[in-house]
């Protein structure tokens, strides 16, 4: 007998689940937004998880280069869903003027994995919930659901935890906090397909305009917009069963040198 | 509307091609991205060798470098049949537990041998790996034929080994299958070099697979996660593991004991009175009885062992031996508890299944123990062959899961 069950229907109640252990365990919690379509599907599964009621911050680190598109966004759906929205900034490093014109590397790690890391001393968060998936790369397609992180933030790939059955890794006390990755099994166009049928509002930097669109947003002096001419989610979902472009393609972080993902992953990177 | 989603484990011993055979099939199936191969290509002559299909998978620089598989990945491609995940679990001895991460996740196994090399430490400690996980499919594939000059009769007698092998752990596999994932020979395509071999593909066979979804046929159960309150609502949350939930049905918890009645089924945006295996809800009760995580919701009558003396097999894989009565963690479903390992009836090495102690004190890593564990408090229990999800569980040292251990209360057979 056919189940009346469809794949999306397995990964969001698989996530839910996730959402809720690691909120169990941690409760000292909070959801890195990034306002992009992943983190925004994250939100609204953790949405679902609590009934509409997340008991917990949703955290922007906010570099200052992100699109205008972004900003509106996020101030508009914070109110509508009644966040309580966090925005991270490391104003160090922004008075110091550490910007996209320094290397790619120091620009990522200044604005990004440091300003997160002043976040997590600043509120004491156990655990992150992040929106990583693991076809976006080859790196990433290697975490583990619950994902320690030692007090210098690093990332030790190779000795990661075991994980088996649904019972992920408990906090030890050397471990600085966990990340957790609710949607790490979902691929983009499960990401796409959801969304669509979910009627989950997006940035519109995703819909094409003028015969390009983003597949993947960020900072806006980093990212490029690819050839597409799919202008709604119905279009996305066609052009993505068929593409063979990668996602992060238009990403400049990725493209430095072969192992710059795992590096800037190892310092503690999302 | 979508498929379910398969998703496959390949092990086997290292070097016997695990990473090559998902490139191969990445490849073969055209699931590449633009400038994947090209990409691969120029990390490859870099490295000073040739094209490396392992790199597809193998990410990491150290992986790259020592030309092994650290950790377990998963991958995705899919044919006119359905979506794969693929999950790449490492050969070597060292990471036999991220082999397990990986294939604790998989619904089906791929079992690799090396033609040339035969039956090896990790194909047998894999195989029994996955006979304890409860994974029933698995294709075996016997690998470099190209190496042999397609030789029918090498074949058979590695066959034969694996089979024999195999047996001795009950795993029953689909079929066997003459490959060389290098050329692509039974790949996608039928290989030219081998007419003696009348049987499937690695991909027909891959679609020939199962996805077993969770049980709706049997009686529910319900471990709860965590109790939330919304509004003026205390919402009892939990994942339905078998059976179903429905509102106005009588319901039992357990430990407790007490009977209630559900009041609602609770879900985000969805108004719904009933709730199948597999689903992440929320319910509230018409008593006010209050509900805490570990607690597990059931049908009188039909209740999973409650008790505080579990005859488990478990599998120990942490570098510090386990001593008889350190005391650990044990997690079953959400239900959590301290625990002692009261007796160790048999330690057994887990690559070749001989006994190497009766009645002993410690288990070292890999080992397989079938023990008697006595926790602090009762667990609600199931065999493991009847329901997995109340019959399966972990232990915890020292924050990390050590072991993992499956309920055998009743079914030892002669001892």
């Amino acid at each position: 007998m056919e189940r009346n069950f469809s794949h999306l229907d397995t990964l969001e109640n698989q996530s839910i689940f996730i959402i809720r252990e690691a909120y169990c365990q941690f409760r000292k919690v909070a959801l890195l937004w990034s306002i992009g379509k992943d983190s925004t599907c994250l939100l609204w599964l953790t949405r679902k998880a609590f009934f509409g009621a997340i008991p917990f911050p949703v955290v922007h680190i906010d570099t200052t280069y992100k699109f205008k598109e972004i900003y509106e966004f996020r101030d508009r759906y914070a109110r509508e869903w009644g966040l309580n929205l966090i925005v991270a900034k490391n104003e160090e490093a922004i008075a110091k003027g550490i910007g996209p014109a320094s290397s790619k590397f120091t620009c990522c790690t200044e604005l990004k994995t440091i300003a997160l890391k002043q976040a997590i001393a600043r509120y004491g968060f156990r655990a992150l919930y992040l929106a990583i998936r693991r076809d976006e790369h080859g790196i990433r397609a290697k975490e583990r659901v619950f994902s320690p992180r030692d007090e210098d933030f690093e990332w030790d790939y190779k000795n990661q935890p075991m994980e088996m059955w649904d019972q992920y890794k408990t906090k030890a006390a050397d471990e600085e906090h966990l990340r957790i990755h609710p949607i790490l099994g979902w691929r983009e166009i499960d990401v796409w397909e959801y969304i669509q049928r979910e009627n989950i509002p997006i940035v519109s930097l995703y819909l094409a305009k003028n015969k390009k669109r983003f597949r993947s947003i960020g900072c806006e002096t980093c990212c490029k917009p690819v050839d597409s001419e799919a202008d709604t989610i119905d279009k996305i979902v066609d052009e993505l069963r068929t593409s063979k472009v990668s996602e992060r393609s238009g990403r400049a972080q990725d493209k430095e040198s072969d192992y710059m993902m795992q590096k800037l992953r190892a310092l503690g990177y999302m | 509307m979508s498929r379910q989603q398969l998703k496959f484990v390949i092990v086997g011993h290292v070097d016997h091609g695990k990473s090559t055979l998902i490139g191969r099939l990445l490849y073969d199936t055209n699931s590449l991205l633009d400038g994947k191969m090209a990409e691969i290509q120029k990390i490859s002559s870099g490295l000073g060798r040739e094209t490396e299909f392992a790199y597809l998978l193998d990410h990491l620089e150290e992986e790259r470098q020592q030309g092994i598989t650290i950790d377990t990945t998963q991958v995705f491609f899919k044919t006119d049949k359905r979506q794969y995940v693929i999950i790449d679990a490492p050969g070597h001895v060292e990471f036999v537990k991220n082999m397990i991460t990986g294939a604790s996740q998989a619904d089906a196994a791929v079992l690799i041998v090396d033609v040339v090399d035969g039956v090896k430490e990790q194909t047998k400690r894999h195989s029994y790996m996955l006979s304890m996980l409860g994974l029933r499919q698995v294709i075996v594939v016997i690998n470099k034929m190209d190496l042999t000059d397609y030789s029918a009769a090498r074949f058979d007698s590695v066959r034969q080994d694996v089979q024999q092998w195999l047996n001795s752990i009950n795993i029953e596999p689909i079929t066997y299958i003459p490959i060389a994932a290098v050329k692509g020979d039974n790949i996608a395509i039928k290989a030219e070099h081998m007419p003696w071999y009348l049987g499937p593909t690695f991909l027909e066979s891959l679609d020939s697979l199962k996805v077993t979804p969770p049980s709706e046929a049997k009686p529910v159960l319900l471990p709860i996660q965590d109790v939330y309150k919304v509004g003026d609502k205390r919402i009892n949350a939990g994942r339905v593991e078998t059976g179903f939930i429905e509102k106005n049905s009588l319901i039992k918890i357990l430990p407790s004991g007490q009977i209630t009645t559900v009041k609602s089924i609770e879900k985000f945006l969805k108004d719904t009175d009933k709730a199948v295996a597999g689903e992440c809800i929320g319910f509230t009760t018409s008593d006010s009885v209050f509900l805490e995580r570990g607690d597990i919701i059931c049908t009188a009558g039909k209740e999973p062992t409650l008790t505080d003396t579990i005859r488990a097999n478990i599998f120990w894989m942490s570098k510090q031996d386990f001593a008889k009565n350190q005391k650990l963690t044990i997690r079953c479903a959400t239900q959590e508890t301290s625990c002692r390992i009261e007796n160790i009836h048999k330690r057994v090495d887990s690559s070749t299944l001989d006994v190497i102690e009766q009645d002993g004190d410690i288990l070292k890593n890999l080992e397989v123990g079938q023990v008697t564990i006595k926790t602090k408090k009762p667990l609600a229990v199931k065999d493991f062959n009847d329901v997995q999800e109340l019959g399966r569980f972990v232990l915890v040292k020292d924050c990390n899961i050590c072991a993992g251990g499956i309920v055998t209360n009743g079914c030892y057979g002669n001892e």
